[in-house]
């Protein structure tokens, strides 16, 4: 019986296919690079351009200014008066009220399930209560924006009586309601990867199965559950559809939280389709854009460093 | 099994007379608490579904999910927003689906896990899918619409009115193929895992190169996997609005977008407009209510067929 | 593992047994001073060995001493694994598969392995035994539906499965799994087959049929296996060698390795004293 000869394999066109898969796989990079690179670009005439200085510098941004003669500085985001202002603390001051509205809400309701879920539950119903918190997660941001806007709003404030029937508190709670999923799915996650080791430990010095959640599953996971936090927290920070639609759109500085707010992320979205091209308040709506990017990137880089850390803290303890 | 044990071990320790132990609460207040934090999220979830459920119902038929708006979004049907999504997500499909399923492979079968080269494309990948999708619109509009739109205008077509360098489907779809693909890469290399090592060496070791192995035996064997990151990316992109606003979705169109240079209305756009912008609320709030139904039945029916799928996946992960 | 039952199948055999070549006459691979490291790890350490062609050649040894990392070293398989390093020479007729083979899959389609699982694709009977011929370039349907047919009565298949061809190969017993792997192995026609435990996650019938096989295939094949059924090895190979811990303690005819093995641990690995 003759072995069989057979025809030598294309080196070149498989060398060729493989080229063309790297250069795909770098797609991932190459998009976040140039997302930065093409919003920046747009606001470089911030801290280049004089005439787009006079009216939005990054001084006029930042701290007070006095607008009109006689009266006192102020921070103010009114883009479309007679004298442009482009005070970003308003805006900043939305972000963070509604954020921290949505953290208030949805932090204890996130890990309370992901406890029970990890920690109580029968497998059974930790087969059901995954997929339905996930369905959450499936809900896209304009479904719970314009629940906040129609039904929510007016339910709180036939409740609370609100002045405003759109503010902080209607849209963080939606915002809530957004990021719970995110929050719960990784902090369980964090819990059910704590090693039975330690709980067959806590369970052999006695202990029922709340104090061993208590004082071994959730110390181990803390830094779990802190990142899902975070990365909750960086979506409520980027999050636009919500806050545009249920939040009031008012950009002023108060305290409370039961006023209109205005978000970062909102006012790009509120403001672009107005801007007319090259001008100065397009360059802001573009370097707003560019911190949006540049925070959540923050935000989400140290969420992985930390979630890294702890998969590589749990192997080492299982090797 | 695990409260059993537990219970019997504090049961012996009770027993014993010398050593006197603090009483133990048996843990049930704060196990109660944690329960109410289950019931309190399906319930809101339960609420805001029923709600909608209940307000758009009446709406739904077969004509206003065949027929145009009319009136000014006060009757008629809701076609071409459903057109436009379906053909949004299509084209967002074909060109972002085989990026991401191709980055998947370069990550599991050509590098090291510990490579540098890895960790950066997983650092990139991550962060993508954390920004912010006004930022990807912000993105869209600066890149497609603006630079690669009208350089592909004054290559081609001089200085005039603008063909490509305004807002079209395929900027909003390749906006939306950027912000799904850490959902493809992602499904695609779950799907991976679960090729056994040993049906790769078998390939191997009849001869077969690397891209025989992965055309004939990984492909094949990744594709539920695939199929459900492509589902899933689906149902995320269908219901993205931000991405869109700028970069090619209209509120009323007396077209559909059968060229890729035209706009296009969407389901998720026409519910952000119609909720903020009606000159009157009331009248268009049942048109609403429907839109917003099909769109959230349209999401759930997608996930719940992606989620079909990984559940068949896994099972056979674990059965060889 | 009883010392009488093996001395009771061979006789005495009085005679020195050299440490390598054991009277080997037509060596079909070579193997010189090969080491083989798992990143730092060193798992072969200076092993040198011939193997007779149209022979069987049994690896024995326990569990992790380097047997399947060495029959992956003969076509060039450990390639697949990141991060390992290779050396020494293997000579396949003479010629080093290492350094003289540029096109690696030459080497695999000539040497070639049957696994310790077996593995079929998730295909047709059909499609897993045309997959080596179709990968490697023969497209003609009646040349591989002949092929097919011809390497399936090698393997004692043929019969089991010529009306099922088309139904996936999962639909098989694991014995028929196996025989249609080695089916698949054979259909590329290599001149020397390497097989991994080829019937360790077998039945004793199974297995039987398997070794069978084994024992007709010899005669037109150089078969490399490695096992740690040592009856087994007894039963259906002419040569054996001995591994423990990278090392190749002792090699020799079959016969000798189990009747008057010359190293003490060859002799306590036999007699069960440990692995």
């Amino acid at each position: 019986m003759q072995p069989y000869i057979f025809k030598p394999k294309s080196r070149i066109r498989d060398f060729i296919i493989e080229k063309f898969i790297a250069v795909n796989a770098f797609t991932a990079l190459i998009v976040i690079l140039l997302i930065f690179i093409f919003i920046f670009k747009e606001s470089i005439p911030i801290f280049t351009s004089h005439e787009v200085q006079s009216e939005a510098s990054l001084d006029k941004m930042i701290f007070k200014q006095q607008y009109y003669e006689g009266r006192d500085p102020k921070w103010s985001w009114q883009p479309n008066s007679e004298v442009p202002k482009y005070s970003l603390l308003p805006l900043f001051l939305g972000t963070l009220k509604a954020a921290i509205v949505a953290m208030l809400f949805s932090v204890p309701l996130a890990v309370g399930a992901a406890v029970y879920t990890s920690e109580f539950a029968p497998r059974r119903l930790r087969e059901i209560i995954k997929p339905v918190i996930e369905l959450l997660a499936g809900i896209p941001s304009v479904v719970l924006g314009f629940f906040a806007l129609i039904i929510l709003a007016s339910i709180l404030q036939t409740a609370f009586g609100f002045t405003y029937r759109l503010n902080a508190i209607n849209a963080g709670i939606a915002l809530g309601l957004a990021v719970i999923p995110i929050i719960f799915t990784i902090a369980e996650d964090a819990m059910t990867s704590v090693p039975q080791s330690l709980r067959e430990a806590a369970m052999a010095l006695g202990a029922n199965p709340w104090q061993i959640s208590f004082t071994m599953v959730l110390p181990a996971a803390l830094p779990g559950i802190a990142a899902g936090i975070v990365l909750g927290f960086g979506r409520a920070i980027g999050e636009t559809m919500i806050v545009l639609m249920a939040s009031g759109n008012a950009a002023i500085i108060s305290g409370g939280f039961t006023e209109s707010i205005r978000t970062l992320s909102a006012t790009i979205a509120a403001e672009l389709a107005e801007v007319v091209f090259g001008s100065a308040h397009y360059n802001v709506l573009f370097f707003v854009g560019t911190l949006l990017f540049v925070f959540t990137f923050i935000v989400n880089l140290g969420g992985e460093l930390v979630l890294g850390r702890l998969k590589d803290r749990l192997q080492g303890r299982q090797k | 099994m695990i409260t059993h044990l537990a219970h019997s071990a504090s049961e012996i320790k009770d027993s014993e007379s010398a050593v006197q132990f603090r009483s133990k609460s048996s843990g049930a207040f704060p196990r109660a608490l944690t329960l109410i934090s289950v019931i309190l999220i399906i319930a809101m979830l339960a609420i805001v579904l029923g709600i909608i459920l209940f307000g758009g119902v009446r709406v739904i038929s077969w004509e206003f999910l065949s027929s145009p708006p009319e009136n000014g979004m006060e009757e008629g049907g809701i076609f071409p927003a459903i057109f436009g999504t379906v053909a949004l997500v299509f084209l967002m499909v074909i060109t972002g689906v085989p990026i991401g399923v191709l980055t998947a492979i370069y990550l599991h079968e050509y590098t090291r896990p510990d490579s540098k080269i890895t960790r950066i494309i997983r650092l990139a990948i991550n962060n993508l899918a954390g920004v912010p999708s006004i930022v990807f619109g912000l993105f869209g509009l600066g890149f497609f619409v603006a630079f690669i739109g009208t350089g592909i205008d004054s290559a081609f077509f001089g200085s005039g009115r603008p063909v490509w360098g305004q807002p079209a489907i395929i900027w909003a779809s390749l906006t939306l193929a950027l912000l799904t693909l850490p959902v493809v890469i992602i499904s695609t290399e779950e799907a991976l895992k679960t090729i056994p090592r040993e049906l790769k060496d078998a390939s191997y070791a009849l001869g077969a190169t690397k891209l025989q192995t992965i055309r004939r035996v990984i492909l094949p064997q990744a594709m539920p996997g695939i199929i459900t990151g492509a589902i899933l990316a689906i149902s995320r992109g269908a219901g993205e609005v931000a991405p869109i606003m700028f970069t090619g979705a209209a509120y009323y169109l007396p077209y559909l977008p059968l060229k890729l240079n035209d706009q296009f209305m969407e389901l998720g756009y026409h519910v952000y407009v119609m909720a903020t912008q009606s000159p009157d609320v009331e009248k268009t709030k049942p048109i609403l209510f429907g839109t917003v139904l099909v769109l959230l039945v349209l999401i759930f029916l997608l996930n719940f067929v992606a989620i079909f799928i990984r559940s068949r996946l896994r099972m056979r992960r674990m059965h060889g | 593992m009883v010392e009488s039952e093996i001395r009771f199948q061979f006789g005495e055999v009085a005679s020195e047994s050299s440490h390598h070549s054991a009277g080997i006459d037509d060596p079909k691979m070579t193997v010189e001073d090969l080491y083989f490291y798992y990143g730092s790890l060193r798992a072969i350490n200076n092993v040198s060995i011939n193997i007779e062609k149209s022979h069987v050649t049994a690896l024995i040894g326990p569990s992790g001493c380097g047997k399947s990392t060495f029959l992956r070293t003969l076509n060039r398989m450990n390639e697949t694994i990141p991060g390992t390093r290779m050396e020494g020479i293997v000579r396949l007729d003479g010629v080093d598969i290492y350094r003289q083979i540029k096109d690696v899959s030459t080497v695999r389609t000539r040497v070639g392995m049957v696994f310790q699982k077996s593995n079929p694709f998730p295909k047709s009977i059909l499609e897993n035994v045309a997959y080596g011929l179709k990968v490697n370039g023969i497209k003609d349907k009646d040349i591989i539906r002949q092929a097919v047919e011809e390497t399936l009565q090698k393997a004692y298949l043929w019969d089991e499965v010529k009306d099922k061809l088309d139904k996936s190969a999962y639909m098989l017993s694991g014995g028929q799994q196996q025989r249609l792997c080695i089916a698949r192995a054979l259909a590329v026609r290599p001149e020397v087959l390497l097989m991994d435990e080829p019937a360790s996650a077998l039945d004793p019938l199974s297995t039987s049929k398997i070794e069978d096989l084994i024992g007709e295939l010899k005669k037109n094949y150089t078969i490399v296996i490695v096992t740690h059924n040592m009856q087994q090895a007894a039963r259906i190979s002419d040569f054996t060698a001995f591994f423990y811990e990278g090392n190749m303690v002792e090699f020799g005819p079959t016969r000798m390795i189990f009747t008057k093995p010359v190293k003490k641990q060859t002799e306590d690995y036999i007699t069960g004293r440990f692995g």
